[in-house]
């Protein structure tokens, strides 16, 4: 247990220690080697990269060098990511064995790892991570501390104000005040449907009720989308003491969240927070002696998207199936376990400490008249840097796709971006230009969805995008209501048929029927919003599905039933190259002949096509 | 109150009251599938669909509550159009062999494609295919036929407390299971059947026995004999279009005479020594220290049901068959002796309110004659089912009562049918050998009306007796659960496993959800037995003058050896599931 | 995850009481409860689920309904080598449905299934949150990005030579 005034000297010395971390100039003999720990670079390695370097730096005995696991730099195209400071060098995609060098020439010789260093999209060698053309759009609130401080320790937390506004609510602040302010800082819902936080909030403030409960949903399930994850990894305590923060102001004083069990790093580093918290003194009963109880729990998600609407995901807390709940009531009325419940999502409730710190004013100023703050993306399909970027309210998309992630890769055009994932729209050229806000994405058929933003290149087919999002709404359905049930399988079924080249005439309005009635009679917004990509698709790319209902034709070639693989006599030069890398050994030719494809066996895998330096494979 | 509009109609209701409930008050009907009064309000079929203006997307009319100046139109085109489109979808993932349907004509779903004049399915596609169920005796499960809509799994679940099944898997290969899909005969069911009665299509139903029966008819060496339940006559009459509650004994008999059947007696007789032999048994216990409190054992779902949860329970369970077990034994014994027929090719039929009498017929120690007590087991529904194959104009026919020797009854077996009334024609005998008095006031208030429990003490001698009637196995949990504890200081029970009594078996008619909403069944039904008892010029089992001969001619004393061999059986633990590991 | 440990020798898994120990006998923990028995045997074995229904007092039919809606919970033992690829829209954009469709070739299973020697399973999942190595699938623990169908054949010989 610690005393506040305990946690205040904590964070002064700490901040002292750790200046080197935000610091270029510090004043310090010691560095630290930052090793990004989530997801992504965890996949490629950066736990045995910290092991390594851990270990070189005992062997050597080299003092004042500290090996720091954090959250999510944000850039994991160029993952694993390690960085130095405090000349805040950067390295990317980093293996295990340069783990040696990095320490001999860099540490110990202050020689910078040339080789390592990060090459930007336009080839510029980058020697900090700020000079990236990656992030210098980007405005970090919500992932202020990711790639700052190791999440596992608490004391780095407080160290950059960690706990801080939570002292302020506790002792200067009533909590009608922390609503106003909430309000006043015009913060929306950040899980995708953008309803005003601090309405929410006095909502549940408003309802009687004996108990009420405050609870986060981390249940992310948009494929593709890892901003909820990167937080929860990165700096699991700032969403701990939002919704302490978000209890003091509604009147609860239990808290749950709701994490995908797929998410083990992000699960394992939110328990660690919890029991450091209440370790301190900060979580449990009348903390720092404010008469102010509160304490919190885990709950783990089993995998069904559908647990991330709110009531699907009280349901689930409550040990059954994720059915959605009709709403009125709300869950502010009569949420988990029937009491008032205030169901935030992980990236609102990211924002929570630095609106009470900064004031609503500072918050308010950035973003658009009515979408106020930042959006974190999870930036991913056919562009140059894929990760997790954080903009203000009011940056075009284009400037997210070709400024912040650096175009289309391999000389491809853009064709279109989702947003929303199979809730959201797609967005074409011509609305590059939309200012990203909730209104301007829903004016052109998308929604600005929890932030998962795929891109996609002219190779990609519109209609088969479209069964693919169909395809995951039917897996993920949940069966309650009628129209998502059979209404979304209808709609895959018509889709299949058309990819299928069984497309008839009439097919098309058929499908605009079924979705406006889907979007109108569905429970929930999953049933409500599942048509959106069909309808989305078919309004900038009528064209498409018409070439593949009358002519049988797929233009980006995706579509295996209506493709056909053949090689251009003209441009084969006979390398042999597309015949060695084919799976199913469907390429026959010699030598500098010409090659050709036997159609029976070719799976129309599309190896040959990449593999070939003539672009001679057509379909 | 509330104030709203509806179609432009200016409504005024309770608050609380749902926009289903007001536009009906408007006598404005909006068509329901998954909606089950009290029982499944859950709003997922979307046929209740309604514009509330200012309200973005549709609302659910079924469980919305109306709210001060609300405009509501429930027939607007997109209100129509969603409607079909739903229709469209459930008809395209529903078995539509409609004419070989046991629901045909009964069909909610069917109803309803009607007055939306469905001529074709617009968004065919593919179908979910199950195996049918039909390995239990007494209920069949096809879902091909389920629509989802749940009203059975809240029904076993919420209102039974038994949760035999369930909804599984998710999305479009979401259905109705059981644990593992396996049949309902290797699960915790208790073939209660009012699954079947929720059921608005003909997803779950009675494994029919009619064939059976005309098969007995036919066959001239057979004997067949008929007896009927207390409840059935009060309910029969719905399947030709009767007003609920109509008592059409008359007209049952002479359709069951018509029907061929030899002779036509009253189950109520057996009630009768029902009451004889479970009022001595109860005294036996009470006055020389057997087990109790004694719980009754004439509703053979609720002894399925004891012996799946609360097999620690059996010897608080009376010993008595339930009376058409005991009147089949009879039948094959004393009435075959008499006769002088050979009980080999005597066959009972027994019309049942009841689908777990099927199964009952079927247990171990049903055989009290050396024969199975009861041959053939048929529901109310059934019956109605042979006499409109043998095109009989039942409305019109001519009324006649059962036969002799064995269709004399009291007032006190009629009212079996209804919660309670086993217990209020037991405590007339009882209180009566007790006390040694006659009463004249027979009607036992306390323990009639619709409470699913019932408490009431009832002075004999001196002695407070403590009795608890329970309908509806949610009710007997709790009720088991006290006695379980050690909580229990009543010292009999009667426990019905049907909400209500067998007026509301499983194999009643099955009336459809608006009429389950906005008419009190349960109670029709059961004033037509009160009245019936009323009527009755004997009202106490023990004064039946047949009762009163059989015991003398044949069976000696109540609960002596013979009548024990005839009239007694006993009872096992059941798993509840069978497992495959 | 381990298959081999004691699935309930003479019907009584010490391992299944302490799970059951650790929880309280609320019905909203069935869903903890069966996280952690997933996790520890790789899938829900039929004994655990009698243990579950009887401790929370949940009939059968609700447990299997909770089992089947979540894709986590498994009521068989998965193969040897879980072959997982990633279905999320990243790597959906980048070709990962050719790798699955490879990976069922190959292995003559759909999605779901082990194969009949329990060496191999297959499924199709969301984001493994890897989207920066699109397209990915896993094997066990082991993540392999940036994956072609090669890959996919590369990496199914080498289990399946491993195993002959």
């Amino acid at each position: 247990m610690k005393t506040l005034e305990e946690i205040c000297n904590i964070r002064e010395e700490k901040r002292k220690e750790l200046d080197l971390r935000v610091n270029t100039n510090a004043t310090t003999r010691e560095k630290h080697i930052l090793v990004c720990h989530g997801t992504g670079c965890t996949s490629s390695k950066s736990p045995k990269i910290i092991e390594n370097f851990r270990r070189i730096i005992e062997e050597k005995n080299i003092e004042n060098v500290r090996v720091i696991q954090t959250g999510c730099f944000g850039l994991c195209a160029k993952g694993p990511i390690v960085i130095i400071r405090p000349e805040d060098v950067f390295y990317a995609m980093v293996t295990p064995n340069d783990c040696e060098e990095i320490i001999e020439k860099h540490i110990q010789n202050g020689e910078i790892v040339e080789r390592l260093l990060c090459k930007d999209v336009d080839n510029t060698v980058v020697k900090q991570l700020d000079e990236l053309n990656f992030y210098k759009k980007q405005k970090r609130i919500a992932l202020k501390n990711c790639g700052v401080i190791d999440p596992e320790n608490i004391d780095e937390y407080i160290a950059f104000d960690g706990y801080k506004a939570l002292e302020k609510v506790l002792f200067h602040m009533t909590p009608d005040e922390v609503i106003t302010e909430v309000s006043n800082s015009g913060l929306r819902g950040r899980g995708g449907a953008g309803f005003p936080t601090g309405k929410k909030w006095s909502f549940t403030k408003m309802a009687v009720g004996d108990q009420k409960y405050v609870v986060c949903n981390a249940d992310e399930g948009d494929p593709g989308a890892f901003m909820d994850r990167s937080i929860l990894e990165g700096d699991p305590h700032c969403v701990v003491e939002a919704m302490m923060i978000a209890g003091y102001a509604v009147g609860a004083t239990k808290g749950y969240i709701y994490v995908r069990a797929e998410y083990p790093i992000a699960v394992k580093r939110f328990q660690i927070a919890i029991d450091q918290a209440r370790e301190y003194g900060i979580l449990g009963k009348n903390i720092w002696n404010s008469g102010f109880d509160f304490d919190l729990e885990i709950r783990l998600g089993a995998g069904a998207f559908v647990c991330g609407e709110e009531t699907a995901l009280l349901e689930s807390i409550e040990g059954r199936r994720g059915q959605p709940r009709l709403k009125p009531p709300f869950p502010a009325n009569a949420g988990l376990f029937g009491k008032p419940t205030l169901i935030n999502n992980v990236e609102t409730y990211a924002n929570i400490t630095k609106i009470i710190l900064n004031g609503a004013e500072w918050y308010s100023s950035i973003g658009t008249e009515k979408s106020k703050g930042t959006k974190v993306f999870a930036l991913g399909g056919n562009v140059n840097n894929i990760g997790l970027v954080e903009v203000p309210m009011g940056v075009t998309l284009r400037e997210i796709v070709f400024d912040i992630g650096g175009g289309i890769p391999n000389g491809r055009k853009f064709k279109a971006a989702q947003t929303g994932g199979p809730s959201g729209g797609c967005i074409t050229e011509e609305h590059l230009d939309t200012p990203i806000d909730y209104e301007s994405l829903q004016a052109i058929g998308s929604m600005m969805g929890s932030g998962g933003l795929i891109v996609m290149d002219d190779s990609k087919c519109m209609v088969n995008l479209a069964k693919f999002y169909l395809g995951f709404t039917v897996d993920e359905s949940c069966g309650k209501c009628t129209p998502c049930r059979i209404g979304t399988k209808r709609l895959l079924e018509m889709l299949e048929k058309i990819t299928e080249g069984n497309g008839e005439e009439g097919d098309i309005e058929k499908l605009e029927r079924l979705c406006s009635n889907i979007q109108k009679a569905s429970v929930c917004g999953l049933g409500q919003t599942a048509p959106n990509p069909v309808l989305s698709t078919i309004k900038y790319f009528r064209e498409e599905y018409r070439e593949h209902i009358d002519h049988k034709e797929c233009r980006a070639g995706e579509c295996k039933a209506l493709m056909k693989l053949h090689i251009d006599p003209e441009l084969c030069k006979g390398c042999g190259l597309c015949k060695r890398n084919c799976p199913v050994d469907a390429i026959s030719g010699d030598v500098r002949q010409t090659h050709v494809i036997d159609e029976e066996k070719c799976i129309k895998c599309g190896t040959c096509i990449t593999k070939c330096p003539f672009h001679a494979i057509k379909s | 109150m509330v104030n709203l509009t509806i179609n432009g109609r200016k409504v005024e209701v309770p608050e609380g009251t749902t926009i289903l409930e007001a536009a009906k008050k408007a006598n404005i009907d909006i068509p329901t599938l998954c909606f089950l009064k009290d029982v499944n309000e859950i709003g997922d079929c979307r046929m209740c669909v309604v514009e509330v203006e200012g309200r973005r997307g549709f609302a659910t009319s079924c469980i919305q509550k109306v709210e001060e100046g609300m405009v509501v139109k429930t027939n607007t085109p997109a209100v129509i159009e969603a409607r079909r489109i739903v229709l469209d979808l459930i008809l395209s993932n529903h078995d539509r062999e409609c004419l070989t349907c046991t629901r045909n004509g009964t069909c909610e779903l069917q109803k309803l494609a009607q007055e939306f004049y469905v001529d074709e399915i617009k968004y065919q596609g593919s179908r979910n295919k199950h195996e049918i169920d039909d390995i239990s005796p007494a209920i069949v499960r096809d879902f091909n036929k389920c629509i989802l809509c749940r009203r059975c799994v809240a029904t076993c679940k919420k209102v039974q407390g038994i949760g035999a099944i369930d909804c599984t898997e998710r999305g479009f290969a979401s259905t109705v299971s059981t644990y593992k899909n396996k049949s309902l005969n290797d699960v915790n069911c208790t073939f209660c059947g009012q699954c079947i009665e929720a059921c608005p299509v003909g997803a779950l139903k009675e494994k029919d026995s009619t064939a059976d029966v005309w098969r007995a008819l036919r066959d001239e060496d057979k004997y067949v004999v008929v007896q009927t339940a207390p409840a059935v006559r009060v309910a029969l009459g719905e399947e030709f279009g009767m007003e609920i509650g109509t008592n059409v004994k008359g007209k049952m008999v002479t359709s069951l005479r018509h029907l061929g059947f030899d002779k036509v007696f009253d189950t109520n007789t057996g009630a009768d020594f029902t009451i004889m032999e479970e009022g001595t048994e109860f005294l036996d216990r009470f006055q020389n220290g057997g087990t109790l409190p004694m719980i009754t054992s004439c509703s053979p779902g609720w002894v399925r049901y004891m012996e799946l949860n609360y097999p620690e329970l059996i010897p608080n369970l009376s010993t008595c068959k339930s009376p058409h077990q005991m009147f089949g034994a009879l039948i094959k014994s004393y009435y075959a002796e008499k006769m002088e027929i050979d009980p080999a090719k005597i066959y009972v039929v027994s019309v049942m309110p009841c689908i777990a009498k099927k199964f009952e017929r079927t247990r171990d120690d049903m055989q009290g004659a050396g024969y199975d007590d009861v041959d053939a087991v048929i529901t109310t529904r059934e019956l109605a089912r042979m006499i409109k194959q043998a095109h009989i104009d039942f409305v019109n026919l001519e009324d006649s009562n059962f036969d002799d020797p064995m269709g004399e009854a009291t007032g006190a077996a009629a009212i079996f049918g209804t919660t309670g009334g086993v217990m209020e024609a037991a405590l007339r005998t009882v209180h009566e050998k007790v006390t040694g008095n006659h009463f004249e006031k027979l009607e036992y208030e306390p323990v009639r009306g619709a409470e699913g429990i019932k408490r009431a003490t009832v002075n004999m001698n001196g002695t407070d007796v403590k009795v608890v009637v329970a309908s509806g196995l949610k009710n007997a949990q709790i009720i088991m659960d006290e006695i379980k504890s050690g909580k229990a200081d009543y010292q009999f029970v009667e426990i019905m496993a049907c909400p209500g009594g067998c007026v509301m078996g499983g194999g009643q008619p099955i009336r459809t959800s608006k009429e389950r909403a906005s008419i009190d069944i349960r109670s029709k039904r059961a004033n037509a037995l009160y009245t019936i008892d009323e009527k009755s010029t004997i009202r106490k089992s023990h004064e039946n003058p047949v009762v009163q001969k059989i015991y003398e001619e044949y069976l000696g004393e109540a609960g002596g050896h013979k009548a024990h061999e005839l009239l007694h059986t006993s009872y096992v633990k059941r798993e509840k599931y069978k497992l495959d590991d | 995850m381990e298959n081999t440990k004691c699935q309930g020798c003479n019907g009584q898994d010490p391992k299944m009481q302490e799970i059951l120990n650790t929880y309280k006998q609320e019905k909203d923990n069935l869903i903890q409860i069966l996280n952690e028995v997933q996790e520890y045997y790789g899938y829900v074995p039929e004994k655990a689920q009698v243990a579950i229904s009887e401790y929370l007092s949940i009939p059968m039919a609700e447990i299997y309904g909770v089992i089947t809606f979540y894709s986590r919970f498994t009521l068989k033992p998965k193969g040897k080598y879980h072959i997982a690829v990633c279905l999320g829209t990243a790597c959906f954009v980048k070709g990962s449905e050719k790798i699955l469709d490879r990976a069922k070739e190959r292995l003559g299973i759909d999605v779901g299934e082990t194969t009949k020697d329990g060496k191999f399973s297959l499924e199709a999942t969301r984001c493994v949150g890897a989207c920066g190595l699109a397209p990915v699938f896993t094997v066990n623990d082991e993540v392999y990005g940036k994956a072609t169908v090669k890959t996919m054949d590369e990496i199914l010989d080498k289990y399946m030579e491993s195993e002959n």
